[in-house]
């Protein structure tokens, strides 16, 4: 029997389910403390030698975070493939960039936009393919991601292939300034949000969406026969999934000051694609997991300069050979075999 | 009369699956369609529950055209289907794959305890797997929550496409016993079989389709003892 595989997510889920609510608060606490501690956290094993680490921490390894919880809703819960999520992020990004210079909207104001503009993008692109599946619906995405990219490179109206500089920073907030010389509010204001969508995602999860969600992804029709209406559904997904990628837009172009298309590329799809794969799709937690690995390895072993990205590379061959399922794989119950200790064989169990 | 097809055309592509097929259901009975591998079976009920397009032609529920209707839509009328190959949600437990037959009803949470009861005691096996995943459990029992699970739903006329499919001979014998039983109860069924032995005693009527035509119509027991369709889908020495 191979049911005595460790998982760790499981281990962890029973120590969960096991806890008091005063243990499972505490912990939250704790949690939720230290990750606003982090940026004073300047340790070595930590550390990032190469690289700020407090920067490192806003960007790649905070916002990769955020990416990756939202292409869950879409690859984990709802088992779409995409492979164009970079296009959502772009949406936000220039939005922030466009009316932050052109308008005198500030960030506040314009954050609602850009999530708008990006889910709105998300219906739009959606609706029409959504009928797809499988690696059909992943080539259509890629192609939306490709699409997006190009046309900010050449539509001079958004700066062409040279982008847009002199993005504004947000207002102040709670004593915090934002200033290009301190990454600390932005890490603050990430982490903050990645938190809301965090308990916007578990919520959803666990009830109805949650569920349509899930016999979506593990057999289309008969969701269809259970009265669920499996287009709607998706494009919910789909549409989460671009809001939340437009939030980590936004953010991220009002911290570094200045955006161009390539930034965009498909290379950043792939990236967060592999930050879900790579923790164990469909786990929010072992997402988490994963973007903070992938986003943060590359960092701290930037003291080998040159062979770095190769280092990463084989790490990544490696592990998702010893786990393949990822770091954290989801309950493992949908590719289990029968367990025929258990199970009478069918027809000879009597039916009372 | 609960459902009439009128004149159905499928086509998969350029090629016609349905050729015009016609068959009524009235209230209370069990209709079975019975024919061998290609003849239609599924796609006619696959049809009728909305997961395929209609060519041309008409699917009537309670004397109103629902052929245009999405497939989420019609489960709301009162039709309900246990997919070919029982379509269970292996990652969920049988209590979750039970609630999500009920995941359109606008009255679900008063009706599920009694819904649950009722499909317990129908199918006492699903009450003792209720905490194990749909994917772990035998054949035998992943059809019983298949028909358990559209029973949930409330269906006016539950489909049944192919219950004995890969079963063990008694668990065949069972499935069908309660199928009558699910009829007397006041479902009306449609029942789609290549096991035309056991359909066959089990229905009140029968339509034996080939190659999407029907070439006959008739009572179940009459077309059990008709000399060709006991040389054709009975086998020699059917008893």
């Amino acid at each position: 029997m191979s049911k005595v595989t460790f998982n760790l997510r499981d281990k962890g889920a029973q120590f969960w389910d096991k806890s008091p609510r005063w243990r499972r608060v505490l912990l939250s606490v704790i949690f939720i403390a230290i990750c606003y501690a982090l940026p004073f956290l300047n340790n070595p094993i930590l550390n990032t030698p190469g690289s700020d680490f407090q920067s490192v921490l806003f960007y790649p390894v905070g916002m990769y975070v955020m990416m990756a919880i939202g292409l869950n809703i879409v690859v984990g819960k709802s088992g779409l493939l995409d492979l164009g999520y970079v296009a959502f992020f772009a949406i936000g990004a220039y939005t922030m960039a466009v009316l932050g210079t052109k308008t005198s909207l500030n960030f506040w104001e314009i954050l609602p936009i850009g999530v708008g503009l990006a889910m709105l993008s998300g219906v739009l692109l959606g609706t029409p393919t959504l009928r797809l599946r499988g690696d059909y619906l992943a080539i259509v995405t890629m192609g939306f991601g490709e699409i997006v990219r190009i046309v900010a490179v050449n539509t001079s109206a958004i700066g062409g292939s040279r982008g847009i500089a002199g993005i504004p920073t947000p207002p102040p907030a709670f004593k915090a300034k934002f200033t290009i010389l301190d990454p600390k509010p932005y890490y603050w204001l990430l982490l903050t949000f990645t938190l809301l969508i965090i308990w916007m995602v578990r919520r959803l999860a666990a009830r109805r969406p949650g569920r349509a969600w899930d016999a979506i992804r593990q057999d289309d029709d008969v969701a269809q026969l259970m009265g669920i209406n499996t287009r709607r559904s998706k494009v919910w997904a789909f549409v989460l999934g671009a809001a939340v990628a437009g939030v980590g837009g936004v953010i991220y172009a009002s911290q570094i000051l200045s955006i161009v298309p390539d930034q965009f590329n498909l290379n950043v799809s792939i990236l967060i694609l592999a930050c879900v794969v790579f923790g164990g799709i469909g786990n929010l937690w072992g997402v988490i997991v994963g973007a903070v690995i992938l986003a943060f390895t590359p960092e701290r072993i930037r003291f080998l300069s040159q062979p770095r990205i190769l280092v990463f590379g084989m790490a990544l061959v490696i592990m998702m050979n010893l786990r393949p399922d990822g770091m954290l794989p989801k309950k493992k119950r949908e590719h289990l075999e029968a367990d025929w200790d258990h199970v009478e064989e069918s027809g000879e169990g009597e039916i009372k | 009369m609960r459902l009439e097809i009128k004149d159905l055309h499928v086509h998969y592509g350029k090629i016609e699956a349905i050729k015009g097929v016609s068959v009524v259901v009235n209230e209370g009975e069990i209709v079975t369609l019975i024919g061998a591998n290609g003849a239609g079976k599924t796609t006619m009920l696959k049809t009728i529950s909305g997961l395929r397009p209609v060519t041309s032609g008409q699917i009537l529920f309670d004397g109103k055209d629902i052929s245009k209707m999405p497939a989420h839509e019609r489960v709301n009328l009162g039709l309900s289907q246990a997919p070919e190959g029982r379509g269970i949600f292996p990652g969920m437990t049988v209590l979750e794959n039970l609630e999500m037959g009920k995941y359109h009803r606008k009255d679900r949470k008063s009706e599920m305890k009694e819904d649950l009861e009722k499909v317990y005691h129908l199918f006492p096996r699903l009450l003792e797997r209720i905490n194990q995943a749909g994917g772990t459990l035998s054949g035998g029992e992943q059809q019983m929550l298949a028909i358990g699970r559209a029973l949930m739903a409330r269906p006016k006329v539950l489909l049944l496409d192919e219950p004995s499919m890969g079963l063990a001979p008694l668990m065949i014998a069972n499935i069908f016993r309660i199928i009558t039983e699910i009829n007397n109860l006041g479902t009306t069924i449609l029942l789609v079989e290549q096991n035309a032995q056991q359909a066959l005693q089990r229905a009140h009527r029968a339509y034996v389709l080939e190659t999407g035509n029907v070439v006959k119509e008739a009572k179940a027991s009459d077309l059990l003892n008709d000399p060709a369709v006991r040389a054709a889908y009975l086998g020699v020495g059917a008893h």
